[in-house]
């Protein structure tokens, strides 16, 4: 950002020593402001001139900057999110969808349960362990406000390349980060993804996932309905942290650039978030609030106004009453403050006492800052107005930072490398065709560092906090049993891969939710619904716009052939570093229903085994697609051709399959099929319990390079699944019935202790394991 | 009437869900206390959670050793009321100095959550009479500050009076001196243990069920004992 001296010094101190009130910003209508360096177009501040009839105060011009920034209004992406909507299957169990802070799905007559992934990816970057932490506290914020009880987190994670230097300062902070934060509001962190790529090099993205559960009467909303109801901050003190670009607004006397640098991470307390959500709890089960939002990005401005708006209402609020960590604050850097842990109550004021004991009560400071007054006369929406120090300094229609910010529907245009990196096919690289290079191959891929195991992060997180975890990492999908009687639960899984992406955004986008929805249906679980993170680079180079259009077209063509509907997401934009962008890199996931989670299948061969060991099928068809693979990057550094194909009438055929035949006791374990492709399946499966495999090639992949290609092909709509004896008939039965082509491919073998491929190779479980395990240790230390 | 253990609550206590139900599955009544509440209500036994008790920002359990609560709990200790400190409650119980020694950083500074490897090395009347001497268990660990040291004449006493329960093997996950992962008082009454017990005692949702061993101990010992021990 350039900044202009001249503009900031208009702005401040030229009048009385107070605040630029409404007032004052009637009357000298030319002043100049900097709206540029707060990232407002012309035409954009034109238009809030417009709908202000003046121009803007100084805490209205904060306010509209941070609103209409990116990423509060998705000005880029709303023309394109719309299809979420639009090509979603009708269904009456959405209690909230798209625009609230999270979706709401109901699965029982009385339970319903909410989930949201969002970014935390630019703060991260810049201090780990904070960035990371408070994306952890703002996803449980989000969730908490529907009325939920938070249960379990997911972090999928994305840093560079695994041996670079700054990744050893990145992530070992972000995931101390997550841990910190998750671990101390005491919830389990279940699963999510470590992938390591030179094109997240300066752009790590933290992306963080929160389930809750609440009883369906206890839905809560951001409305601030009620004329007369009061408006009451709850939750931490309101400090200088998170303000960012605002802070220009204040460079009177400072240097301009030395402002801009200030630390603009919030710093978390995940004590005072743990007290914050007990006390809302409490609340919620007393029927004391009518309305409330998180306070998350854009701090007060963005609670205030959206309740507001939500309501159609009017608010007068008191900025004096917010208390503060710095009592210099200016009335601009309290509306724009991200401090962390905080919620904004829309409460009767007969309950206003019993809110404030209860607060008490945990500790948590709760302060009456406002009220809710009535709809214009002439029905129009009612106007926010704020004070300070006596003199308003706000007076705005809520509905005009919140809802009505600007839309673009802005250039978009094919990358123009796009046509040689498809036609550059990984297909056509040299591939191991000998028994001992193929055993080289699997040994290699196993300790490669997207394919190793992940024990040094996962460690630093608790997984069985709460007592109901009954699926974690390293297993495809999180479970946790949400009704300890009739031993209900979900299933949870978020998946992405840039490089698919990148090669075709398109079917990218349906490939990730193949996955997530096919690693839900491996614990048996039924997929009902969909959310989503959306990493990409500048929406203003237009063939980022064009991979970002491609992407959510794709992941809304998917979800609507899957028949599940997308129920809430982020978009995180501008992940690039000068002109080099990320991989548009689409995270999904999606959430299943379980009946009884003691059916649950686990990917990993059991033990004790039966003596003759379980019956080794895959399900789904192998093709040669190397493109995009793990292999090709690790073994060539290679990356072109077209990603796998994908069939969601597979996927959905399969997911059918599965669930039926875990309801009915076939499956001792499933595994989905995916990054590193059947090879890895297969040591994933024997190490998890120590039970090895004996395995018999299909006849069509046993010459030349054939094997390699079965082992290593990342051809999607696969699993490979253990069934006892006596069952396997019953089993390929169902397979014809739900028409899923079935390869039989081998036996269990607790004794043998080894991965048997025969005629190509035989490792020692102890060798796998060894290769699998060093990699992270030995990047990032013991 | 059946047994009434009490689970307290500081803020930020966290597992006390979890030790609430382990109660329950060995088959007594869990009784919530407050931190804030003097009154143990007339419970048989306490448990002490896991958590950060007030966010454990200066030292694990040096806020709560302050709470009302626990001056009481420090008074029904000597009259041998059965209490038990888990993770959080074992730090608690050290800065109260109910048991000697304390709990300090992970010797490789991350929080650590593993399925760990223990050895039952005393098998005591209150807490741990369902286990048989030199039992292995496997029950989670999961804790940035669990470095159990202590000096070594006290570490010589404890190892001298049986007072250490149980120690960590393969492989010790924090660098707790002489491996120890569960210490009691002399009495025998109070236990504080690293791991975490009441993760252990369904195999649906943990490890094992080898954590259930310390609440049916404890129900064992107020089944036989008299009428009034025990009770506040």
């Amino acid at each position: 950002m350039t900044t202009q001296p001249e503009v900031a010094d208009v702005v401040v101190g030229e009048f009385d020593g107070g605040p630029d009130t409404v007032q004052r910003a009637a009357a000298t209508p030319e002043e100049l402001q900097p709206y540029a360096e707060l990232g407002l177009r012309d035409d954009e501040y034109e238009r809030i001139r417009e709908v202000l009839g003046r121009r803007p105060t100084q805490s209205e011009l904060a306010m509209y900057s941070i609103m209409w920034s990116e990423h509060c209004s998705y000005k880029s992406s709303k023309v394109h999110l719309r299809q979420f909507g639009e090509k979603a299957p009708p269904s009456d169990k959405l209690l909230a969808g798209i625009g609230e802070n999270a979706g709401v799905i109901q699965i029982t007559d009385d339970l319903a349960v909410t989930f949201k992934v969002e970014s935390h990816n630019h703060p991260s970057y810049v201090e780990p362990y904070q960035g990371a932490a408070t994306g952890v506290g703002g996803i449980v914020r989000d969730i908490l406000a529907m009325g939920a009880r938070p249960v379990a987190v997911m972090d999928p994670l994305r840093f560079g390349a695994a041996d670079h230097e700054d990744t050893a300062r990145v992530l070992p902070g972000v995931v101390g980060g997550i841990g910190g934060y998750g671990n101390s509001l005491g919830l389990p962190n279940i699963g999510g993804e470590v992938v390591f790529d030179p094109c997240y090099q300066g752009n790590p993205l933290v992306n963080a996932l929160c389930l809750g559960v609440l009883p369906v009467d206890r839905l809560q909303n951001k409305a601030a309905a009620g004329p007369g109801n009061i408006v009451v901050l709850m939750g931490a003190k309101t400090g200088r942290d998170g303000i960012g670009g605002v802070s220009v607004l204040a460079s009177a006397t400072f240097d301009s650039e030395s402002e801009q640098r200030r630390p603009s991470v919030q710093v978390g307390d995940p004590f005072m978030e743990k007290l914050l959500i007990e006390a809302c709890l409490e609340l919620y089960d007393d029927r004391r609030v009518v309305g409330i939002q998180d306070l998350g990005g854009a701090g007060l401005t963005c609670a205030l106004t959206e309740t507001a708006a939500a309501a159609g209402t009017g608010m007068t609020v008191e900025l004096d009453k917010v208390p503060l960590r710095e009592p210099s604050m200016a009335p601009h850097e309290i509306l724009a403050s991200e401090s962390q842990e905080r919620m904004l109550l829309i409460v009767e004021p007969d309950q206003l006492e019993a809110v404030l004991k209860t607060a008490a009560r945990w500790g948590v400071l709760a302060t009456a800052i406002g009220e809710v007054t009535p709809p214009g006369p002439d029905g129009l929406p009612g106007r926010v107005t704020i004070t300070w120090q006596g003199h308003t300094v706000v007076d705005v229609p809520p509905g005009s930072l919140a809802d009505d910010g600007p839309v673009y529907a802005r250039p978009m245009r094919e990358p123009a490398d796009l046509i040689l990196l498809q036609a550059d096919r990984a297909e056509t690289l040299p591939r191991p065709s000998t028994p001992d290079a193929v055993r080289e191959t699997v040994l290699r891929m196993v300790a490669s560092p997207n394919l190793c195991d992940k024990t040094w992060v996962t460690e630093q997180y608790d997984r069985y906090v709460l007592g109901n975890t009954v699926l974690a990492q390293p297993e495809d999908a999180g479970v946790i049993r949400i009704d300890e009687r009739s031993g209900l639960g979900v299933a949870l899984s978020v998946d992405g891969n840039g490089r698919y992406a990148r090669l075709d955004p398109y079917t990218g986008a349906k490939l990730a939710l193949a996955e997530s929805y096919r690693n839900v249906a491996v614990t048996g679980a039924k997929p009902v619904a969909v959310t989503n993170c959306l990493n990409f680079g500048s929406p203003e180079d237009p063939a980022v716009m064009w991979q970002f259009a491609e992407a959510v077209r794709g992941l809304a063509d998917g979800c609507a052939e899957l028949g599940i509907p997308v129920t809430g997401g982020n978009v995180s934009f501008y992940n690039q570093t000068g002109a080099a962008a990320i991989h548009p890199t689409p995270v999904v996931g999606v959430l299943g229903v379980l009946d009884d989670v003691t059916q649950r299948v686990p990917m990993g061969f059991p033990k004790p085994a039966n003596p003759e060991g379980d019956i080794i099928f895959l399900l789904g068809e192998t093709s040669v697609e190397l493109s995009g693979s793990e292999w090709a990057w690790v073994a060539h550094e290679h990356l072109g051709g077209v990603p796998p194909r994908v069939d969601l009438a597979r996927e959905r055929a399969l997911a059918g399959l599965l669930a039926e035949a875990a309801r009915v006791g076939h499956l001792t374990a499933a595994h989905d099929l995916s990054d590193g492709g059947l090879a890895q399946v297969l040591v994933e499966a024997c190490l998890r319990h120590g039970v090895g495999a004996q395995i018999k090639l299909p006849e069509d992949f046993t010459g030349g390079s054939m094997p390699f290609v079965f082992l290593f092909s990342e051809s999607a709509g696969r699993a490979m699944v253990s069934v006892p004896h006596g069952h396997e008939k019953a089993f390929t039965g169902l397979c014809t019935e739900h028409r899923v082509r079935w390869t039989a491919l081998g036996v269990t073998d607790e004794s043998g202790g080894q991965l048997e491929v025969r005629d190509q190779f035989t490792i020692g479980l102890d060798e796998l394991r060894e290769a699998h395990t060093a990699t992270l240790p030995r990047l990032f230390g013991g | 009437m059946s047994t009434r253990v009490g689970v307290v609550t500081f803020p930020g206590s966290l597992d006390d869900g979890d030790a609430a139900r382990a109660v329950r599955l060995a088959g007594a009544d869990a009784v919530g206390l407050w931190h804030a509440d003097p009154d143990l209500h007339g419970v048989d036994a306490v448990v002490l959670p896991g958590g950060f008790s007030y966010g454990d920002y200066l030292r694990g359990g040096a806020i709560a050793r302050f709470a009302p609560v626990m001056e009481t709990i420090a008074e029904a200790v000597r009259d041998g009321l059965p209490v038990l400190g888990i993770c959080n409650g074992f730090q608690i119980l050290c800065e109260a100095h109910i048991l000697p020694g304390a709990l300090i950083r992970n010797q490789h500074m991350h929080f650590r959550a593993r399925d760990q490897r223990l050895r039952i090395e005393a098998v005591q009347p209150v807490w741990t009479n369902a286990f048989t001497d030199s039992q292995e268990v496997v029950i989670p660990i999961k804790h940035g500050e669990g470095r159990y040291v202590a000096d070594e004449h006290t570490l010589d006493e404890l190892e001298a009076n049986g007072q250490i329960v149980a120690r960590y093997v393969g492989g010790n996950p924090n660098g707790a001196q002489r491996d120890i992962a569960a210490i009691s008082n002399a009495a025998g009454n109070v236990v504080g243990i690293m791991p975490h017990p009441e993760h252990a005692v369904d195999a649906l949702t943990g490890p094992s069920t080898d954590g259930l061993g310390f609440f049916t101990s404890m129900l064992k010992f107020l089944a036989g004992a008299p009428a009034d021990q025990g009770a506040s």
